[in-house]
């Protein structure tokens, strides 16, 4: 009966030691997932929400068209009253981001018309039927398309608009 | 991924550096954009699409990416008779440079542009081991590419095929719904060279945009909707055919 209470602190000192272990292996766990996660990990759910600021924040190469519509206002008049009026700017053009930061030094390339109005109106089963196309070679017989239309209105009695 | 031990305890001190550089400030955030006011989608409109492949080219040029990778790329379909199970689908270089004008007369031809869904209830995000993909509280499935592992688990996981590994970035990558110009105000990079307005993009939670209208007054479909993804891609005028 004496020897019970020496006993069980035997025992207790094994659990303290055993507890000591843990608790430090706990503190350690917790210093390093503090120092490891990222603060805006788990803002929004789980994932680092800093990323969603870091991929909004990449560099627009195309410029819109309503960058282009501020300057361009007299190309914008011929569209609108013909065919082409909703083909925005750059399907045609092609990104031009750094040409509306600087208008001066960047400018864009001249576009050919053969390739460009072929790559949409050639002739192809697979486009629906009310879309306007042709068999290139046998439509002009090899001649450039702006030789007859002018691009930004494209029907032929619109005559010399650009 | 083969993970033994050996390279875990080399990747330790170098995913201790890597924190430094994931900790190293928050970037500005586009101004007066609150992604709790959009909910993200797109339109597309099969009776408008002719294949032109103007989407394809403006998203490589938009988001670098590398040539034989799409983020967004057109289908060409051919469905003879009632052979819908059956349908030849082509789609040479992702449809970037046109379609071929083929000889084939009987039967149904459309184009089909396909990209990322978006889904609400994405397979992808939910197979991220790491949290490296997610579907933002505007609606927008991203991609940390500083977190991903490239362990290409979410790439199986999309039943569309949208994802791919950038092959020399090794993480995962996919269409962001150009992300970047959303929140400055524009629309994405395939909307934006769409020359017939095919594409659309869809903020749902607008009550203003057009796409309300469009979804009440048409008949409209997703891709796989058995998936149950909750895609929130709409296509117009969609045959049974396409997969």
């Amino acid at each position: 009966m004496a020897n019970t209470p020496v006993k069980t602190f035997k025992d207790a000192g094994h659990l303290l030691r055993l507890a000591t272990v843990f608790l430090v292996g706990i503190i350690l766990f917790l210093v390093a997932r503090a120092l490891l996660v990222p603060r805006s990990f788990g803002q929004y759910g789980h994932y680092r929400g800093n990323a969603i600021a870091e991929i909004a924040a990449h560099p627009a190469v195309f410029a819109g068209h309503q960058t282009c519509e501020t300057c361009h206002s007299d190309v914008l008049e011929v569209k609108q009253k013909g065919r082409h009026a909703r083909v925005n700017c750059e399907a045609c053009h092609g990104a031009l981001a750094k040409h509306a930061e600087d208008p001066v030094s960047v400018k864009p390339e001249k576009l050919q018309a053969a390739v460009l109005c072929v790559r949409c109106h050639q002739a192809n089963i697979a486009k629906p039927q009310q879309f306007p196309q042709v068999d290139a070679v046998e439509h002009s017989g090899g001649a450039a398309c702006d030789l007859c239309h002018r691009p930004h209105s494209p029907a032929i009695d619109s005559g010399k608009s650009q | 991924m083969n993970l033994t031990r050996r390279r875990l305890l080399i990747l330790l001190p170098a995913a201790a550096i890597a924190w430094k550089h994931i900790l190293a400030g928050t970037p500005e955030a586009a101004p007066n954009y609150k992604m709790t006011e959009h909910w993200w989608g797109m339109l597309m409109d099969i009776t408008k699409c002719i294949g032109c492949g103007n989407c394809v080219r403006g998203c490589q040029t938009e988001n670098q990416v590398p040539d034989g990778y799409y983020r967004t790329w057109v289908e060409r379909y051919h469905v003879e008779g009632w052979g819908s199970e059956n349908p030849k689908v082509d789609s040479p270089d992702g449809g970037k440079h046109g379609f071929p004008a083929g000889n084939q007369i009987g039967g149904k031809n459309f184009f089909v542009p396909k990209l990322c869904n978006h889904c609400a209830e994405s397979p992808c995000t939910q197979v991220c081991p790491v949290g490296a993909t997610f579907i933002s509280p505007d609606g927008v499935v991203l991609i940390d590419p500083t977190y991903c592992l490239g362990c290409r688990y979410c790439v199986q996981a999309c039943p569309y095929g949208c994802r791919f590994i950038h092959p020399q970035k090794q993480t995962a990558e996919k269409c962001t719904l150009c992300y970047h110009r959303i929140t400055k105000g524009l629309t994405t990079a395939c909307c934006e060279s769409c020359p017939t307005g095919a594409r659309q993009l869809a903020d749902l939670k607008n009550p203003q945009d057009p796409i309300h209208e469009f979804l009440r007054t048409h008949s409209i479909q997703v891709l796989k909707p058995y998936m149950a993804t909750n895609s929130k891609v709409f296509y117009n005028g969609l045959d049974g055919s396409v997969r």
